[in-house]
């Protein structure tokens, strides 16, 4: 049995060492051996229990299962139970400790474990260095950045909340004594993408609480549609569309804290009001973008990759050996369902409305695709599983496949509808899901998305999950922002695929 | 119950540190505050039981029992039995941890005891920063900082 313990001090308080040590799924974005890393079974990081499945990178699977969590005692332990060493028996824990006199934290890391003999110096060396000092320095260096202001963070970058309590900065913006303005697209009243204009509109200075910011990319999004059309009441008419965009912080309010003018941004929530070039916003769920996530892929990919991650994860834990029927599967969200779920583990079959996206989501992974527009898809996905069906049906066309869907199912198959492109499913009598104990789920963005605690697990695991090439977003077609009616319609014609944005 | 906790960072080797704290009746020669100290019924210092009687340079007299001492934890747990303070219950533990990076060593010193409501600010004040902590930044200077 061999026994590590290495320790060092950090110059940071306890509790922000703790805040990045504590989630158990996070070494990927500090320990530089890492390369990507996801929880099993989406379950929390936080639950004991709980295993992280990560790859090295030098391309090694490991697997770890958390023993031990205390906040009280600020330690965690766990143990091996899957790595291509031979670290047989291995059990872990690390423990912070505040040094009260300089608001710095001790940092222990101790090990056990039994390598063979003839490996046990190279195993310790690789352990003690090549792990433990190595997460020493990287640890260390994160926090160096975070002090500096740098958009890359353990606790997935997400903006601090203002806080009453802390330093507000003053507000760039003079007081506007000539009113400011900027370009925006209105919508004047709801209807469809002629309604929809090219105006000039007052700015007025970020208010307290707010921060301004300068749009570079402006995603186009089918909930922009239905805010449009009164489908959803997220837009009052005359209002500005748009959940999703990325760009610059221009300037900032009182009382805002955690958030630098020139910071760059990105964000996919409401409300309303992305279509401009600039705007005034509260900055609690701003996501810090790092240098290697282009500002046109976050405002094409942010609020489809987060709608990506909870559908597969929270909504329907994607597993291993899962059958997942992915309809509009060319589709900004469809292409990143494929690529993940394959990533999971799943057997993906793919519907798609041609044989050009059809080759496009093979391309992308998927395990089957059928063409729906010529084949029966229900008959097609009995056919490829032997007549049992699929485990969940991601399903955002709506109306056309709904019914459809339904007979794709296994027996205790999930259905997650999460959009109506060809329209309302209507009503359904829920009496039938009885003959095959049919879930339904009808996920809403907000419910999954709308506090920092919520959208921060998603934003780290889709930014782990683009850096490592687990999903790739397509470069999206662009727009000026005077053609936005044009998007809409060529995102309503389904003549696109991939993501669209526009350029302000 | 009233809990304090304080800490610091030690520039020498553990051993090195415990050497001078492990010894009970040792506290004149590191602790600013002790002017002399001896131990009762002429028992060992290391002796689990024992009982060190110091004078405090304001005059004061401390008489504290040995409750456990560990050369394998680097550790020293003593109870009050008597002392200016109007304290019940007091217990404490100084405790020494090897930093492995830079071959440091963290010290930390916790009591526990209990008081009146009204004194547990001033105690707390007294015990935590006015004796622990200046001892422990003796230390420090002590072994070069």
């Amino acid at each position: 049995m061999v026994k590590l313990c290495q320790s060092t001090i950090i110059d940071a308080p306890v509790d922000a060492v703790w805040a990045i040590l504590r989630n158990f799924n996070c070494h990927d974005r500090w320990h530089p051996a890492i390369a990507f890393s996801e929880i099993v079974g989406g379950e929390p990081v936080d639950a004991v229990g709980a295993v992280r499945h990560f790859r090295l990178n030098n391309g090694g699977v490991w697997r770890e299962q958390l023993l031990t969590l205390s906040d009280k005692d600020r330690r965690l332990s766990y143990c091996l139970l899957e790595a291509p060493l031979p670290l047989m028996g291995y059990v872990a824990s690390i423990r912070l400790k505040p040094v009260t006199d300089s608001d710095a934290t001790f940092w222990e890391w101790r090990s056990e474990f039994n390598p063979p003999a003839h490996r046990r110096d190279e195993l310790v060396k690789l352990v003690s260095e090549g792990i433990y000092q190595a997460g020493f320095t990287a640890v260390r260096n994160l926090l160096q950045r975070q002090n500096r202001g740098m958009p890359i963070g353990p606790s997935p970058a997400i903006a601090v909340a203002p806080s009453p309590a802390s330093t507000p900065h003053v507000a760039r913006m003079a007081a506007a004594s000539q009113v400011e303005t900027t370009r925006a697209i209105l919508v004047e009243r709801y209807g469809g993408p002629e309604v929809v204009e090219l105006r000039e509109i007052a700015l007025p200075p970020p208010a307290s609480g707010e921060v301004r910011i300068h749009h570079t990319a402006i995603g186009v999004n089918f909930i922009d549609v239905y805010c449009r059309t009164g489908f959803f009441d997220l837009l009052q008419p005359p209002g500005v569309p748009g959940m999703e965009a990325a760009g610059v912080v221009e300037a900032i309010g009182p009382a805002v804290s955690g958030v630098s003018v020139g910071d760059r941004v990105a964000y996919a929530c409401p409300p309303v009001g992305a279509y401009c070039e600039r705007r005034n916003m509260a900055p609690d769920l701003l996501v810090k973008l790092s240098d290697d996530i282009p500002d046109e892929i976050a405002a094409a990919g942010l609020l489809k990759g987060v709608t990506a991650s909870f559908l597969l994860h929270d909504v329907h834990a994607v597993k291993p050996g899962s059958i997942v029927l992915i309809h509009a599967a060319a589709g900004g969200v469809g292409q990143l369902l494929v690529q993940w779920a394959r990533h999971l583990g799943a057997t993906v079959i793919a519907t798609v409305s041609n044989d050009e996206k059809a080759q496009i989501v093979t391309r992308l992974g998927a395990h089957h695709t059928i063409v729906y527009s010529r084949d029966d898809f229900a008959e097609s996905v009995m056919r490829l599983t032997d007549g049992k069906g699929a485990d969940v049906a991601y399903d955002a066309v709506g109306n056309d496949t709904f019914g459809g869907s339904l007979a794709a199912l296994s027996v205790r198959g999930h259905l997650v509808s999460f959009g109506q492109a060809s329209g309302p499913v209507g009503n359904w009598d829920i009496g039938r899901f009885s003959s095959k104990s049919i879930t339904i789920s009808r996920p809403n963005y907000a419910h999954y998305t709308d506090t920092p605690d919520k959208l921060g697990p998603h934003i780290k695991r889709l930014f782990a999950a683009l850096r490592h090439g687990v999903i790739r977003i397509a470069p999206p077609k662009t727009y000026n922002l005077g053609a936005a009616a044009q998007a809409h319609r060529d995102l309503e014609s389904r003549l696109t695929t991939g993501a669209l944005v526009m350029t302000a | 119950m009233t809990k304090v906790y304080v800490s610091s960072v030690i520039p020498a080797p553990a051993a090195e540190v415990w050497k001078l704290v492990r010894n009970f009746n040792g506290l004149p020669g590191w602790a600013p505050f002790v002017a002399e100290s001896r131990i009762e019924q002429n028992a060992q210092a290391d002796q689990i039981g024992c009982i060190r009687n110091f004078v405090l340079k304001d005059g004061g007299r401390i008489r504290e029992r040995l409750l456990a001492l560990s050369d394998y934890d680097l550790s020293c747990s003593y109870a009050i039995l008597e002392s200016p303070m109007a304290v019940e219950n007091y217990v404490a533990t100084l405790s020494l941890t090897p930093v492995t990076d830079g071959n440091l060593t963290l010290a930390e010193w916790q009591a526990e005891f209990d008081c009146a409501p009204d004194r547990e600010a001033a105690l707390r004040h007294q015990i935590g920063i006015t004796v622990f902590q200046s001892a422990l930044t003796a230390l420090k200077h002590r072994f070069g900082r």
